[in-house]
């Protein structure tokens, strides 16, 4: 992330990599430019939490109660006010996920087409069960509701990508791209 | 993936581009007479857009169907606060997906939309709130934002008009409910996406305690078409009461699922077995839900309606957001709207005791029907709580999650009694 990032889209950078750091320095060099084009954006500091959080996680692949206290005295807020926040949106993990997060839909249209056997598939591929983390930190596998793609049945999302049409026959092909 | 399926019977206005790459870049839609309608908006006052928007009769397309002309006349005009545009790019609603596709293939066609309307409604920012989950389509929005501001589309002084305007693409973080549109506000302010209680509408206190208009991404995207082509021209299609053409998701069991655009008048039945090729073969439709999972369950003998506002809603139903899910003889319907029911379970922000309480009850209830541990009196007890749940909350999500339990229960009540009486599922393997 080294080239600069055009104000109007800072608040819109997807977050779940693979290359998580939970030590990673927050909001330094090019993040501390993102970070003042985010307050930029807004009439005032309160807006930027929702972009702020999201570059938090970017960097070091959860919410810790460290990384909440720093956003909240960036953004003058209370550290329970950006907890409570925080663990209002899915999207936000409050406790560590593996390198890869593998989101399932199992929402109405892909639950009708077989999303079922596409987790347990998965489960089994990765040896976890849901929520659950690998024991070598690599696979979270969670079941999320509908991912709005829903005439792709089954929709998996792996990080910050979109696998649609996933079948059981799909799942030792997705798995063998993630290693 | 190249774009799926077109059909001649469509009438592609928005869709017209979807599937080809070369669209998505500002020169490729340039080349396509992208941006045209935004010169003549621009030499235009904001009132004429305003006026050409009512005479359309174009309706919200987020589900409400609020006339949308008729909205941005709720804007104050003395400038006496700053107007805030905020596009809902949330699309969340299950069985929706329509937004999506407007965004990944056509992002300018959206651009223009929040530009042109931003003007009509004296906005100087417009915020896009793009749900967390869209991770491709918000690179691809993206970049169209960017390549808006370098040719002088967005910022200072657009085209030479004097006018400026700021937009700013902001993601959600994975919340149903930061669709509802105070939801989507307070989310945008950094807050819990609790919807607020109206009034104050939005158009009085709304992003920030100011002026604010929301609107849906395929509302904002047939804006430009309306205003370079004209009321009259827009009303070819339709209804007098639902002119124009709207772009359905269709998804469950069909043999062609994908994003469709038709005029509003068009025939239901004909949407789903001519344009989406039916079920599959050797299959039967058993049930339809043609708006998104908040609207009532059709049977399979209800559809031969046409799919504007009002006819749908005679034939039973609602638009709503034109999410069409299809549902043939495998169903259980039980486990079907035991999974819809379960979603707003998950959904529902807490903030009123009838639509938390209820949401899960229903969801327990249903989880033991459909084990087979269903009791005597859970048909009247699903009812009862439904009909709780309606008309007494902050936001209409109470009422939308008791729908499909209560229509499925009117509609397909013998195979909810054939799972509690006989403990057996009535789906066709
Ligand atoms: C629970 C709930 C969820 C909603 N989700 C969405 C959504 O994801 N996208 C959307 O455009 N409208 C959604 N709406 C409707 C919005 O509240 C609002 O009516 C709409 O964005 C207005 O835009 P329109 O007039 O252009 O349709 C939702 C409403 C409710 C009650
Ligand atoms: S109806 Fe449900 S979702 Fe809407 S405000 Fe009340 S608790 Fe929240
Ligand atoms: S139901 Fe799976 S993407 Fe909508």
């Amino acid at each position: 992330m080294s080239e600069s990032i055009h104000p109007a889209v800072c608040s819109a950078q997807p977050s779940q990599r693979a290359d998580k750091n939970p030590d990673a320095p927050l909001f330094e060099g090019a993040y501390k430019e993102r970070f003042d084009h985010i307050l930029s954006r807004y009439p005032n500091k309160r807006a930027a939490l929702l972009p702020v959080l999201n570059m938090a996680q970017e960097l070091r692949g959860w919410l810790s109660p460290a990384t909440i206290t720093r956003v909240a005295e960036l953004l003058e807020l209370t550290p329970d006010y950006v907890r409570s926040v925080a663990s209002f949106y899915t999207m936000f993990q409050l406790r560590p996920v593996g390198r890869h997060l593998i989101q399932v839909c199992i929402g109405i249209g892909c639950d009708l087409c077989g999303a079922e056997e596409v987790v347990e598939d998965l489960l089994e591929a990765t040896g976890t069960r849901i929520g659950e983390t690998s024991r070598d930190g690599k696979y979270t596998v969670v079941e999320v509701e509908c991912l709005g793609a829903c005439g792709f049945p089954t929709v998996v999302q792996v990080n910050d990508k979109v696998y649609e049409n996933v079948k059981p026959e799909d799942v030792e092909g997705l798995m063998k791209e993630l290693d | 993936m190249a774009y799926p399926h077109a059909h001649p019977r469509e009438a592609r206005v928005l869709s017209k581009h979807f599937g080809e790459k070369d669209a998505i870049p500002i020169d490729g839609w340039i080349e396509r007479g992208g941006y045209k309608a935004l010169d003549k908006a621009l030499a235009a006052s904001p009132d004429d857009i305003t006026q050409i928007v009512k005479d359309s009769g174009l309706r919200g397309r987020g589900g409400a169907g609020f006339p949308t002309g008729l909205k941005w006349s709720f804007m104050p005009k003395d400038g006496g606060k700053p107007n805030y545009l905020a596009c809902n790019a949330d699309e969340s609603e299950p069985g929706t997906f329509k937004d999506r596709e407007i965004m990944r293939w056509t992002p300018h066609q959206l651009i223009e939309g929040c530009i042109i309307s931003s003007y009509a409604i004296r906005a100087k920012h417009a915020y896009i709130y793009i749900r967390g989950e869209f991770v491709d389509v918000v690179r691809i929005l993206n970049q169209a934002v960017v390549e808006a501001y370098e040719r002088g589309y967005l910022g200072k002084n657009i085209k030479g008009s004097g006018y400026d305007l700021d937009l700013t693409v902001h993601l959600g973080a994975g919340a149903y409910i930061a669709g509802e549109e105070t939801g989507l506000l307070n989310s945008l302010e950094g807050r819990r996406a609790e919807p607020r209680i109206k009034p104050p509408f939005p158009a009085q206190r709304g992003a920030f305690g100011m002026p604010t208009t929301v609107n849906n991404v395929e509302t904002l995207a047939a804006v430009p078409h309306i205003v370079l082509n004209g009321a009259d021209w827009y009303r070819q299609w339709g209804t007098s009461k639902s002119p124009g053409t709207k772009l359905f998701s269709c998804c469950g069991h069909l043999q062609r699922p994908g994003n469709y655009e038709v005029p509003l008048d068009f025939n239901l039945r004909d949407l789903v077995f001519d344009l989406c090729g039916g079920p599959p073969k050797g299959r039967q439709l058993l049930a339809l839900i043609p708006g998104g999972s908040s609207v009532p369950i059709m049977t399979a003998d209800e559809i031969d309606c046409d799919v504007s506002y009002e006819g749908i809603e005679a034939a039973g139903s609602m638009l709503g957001s034109g999410g069409l899910i299809a549902m043939d003889d495998s169903t259980c319907m039980v486990r079907a709207v035991r999974r819809m029911v379960e979603f707003y379970a998950h959904e529902s922000c807490g903030q009123c005791t009838n639509c938390r309480e209820g949401t899960s009850w229903l969801a327990k209830i249903l989880r033991r029907i459909e084990r087979g541990q269903g009791r005597e009196e859970d048909l009247p007890l699903l009812l009862d709580i439904g009909a709780n749940m309606a008309g007494k909350t902050i936001c209409p999500l109470s009422d939308s999650a008791a729908v499909p339990v209560v229509s499925a229960i009117q509609k397909f009540g013998r195979e909810f009694e054939a799972h509690i009486q006989d403990g057996r599922c009535t789906a066709v393997n």
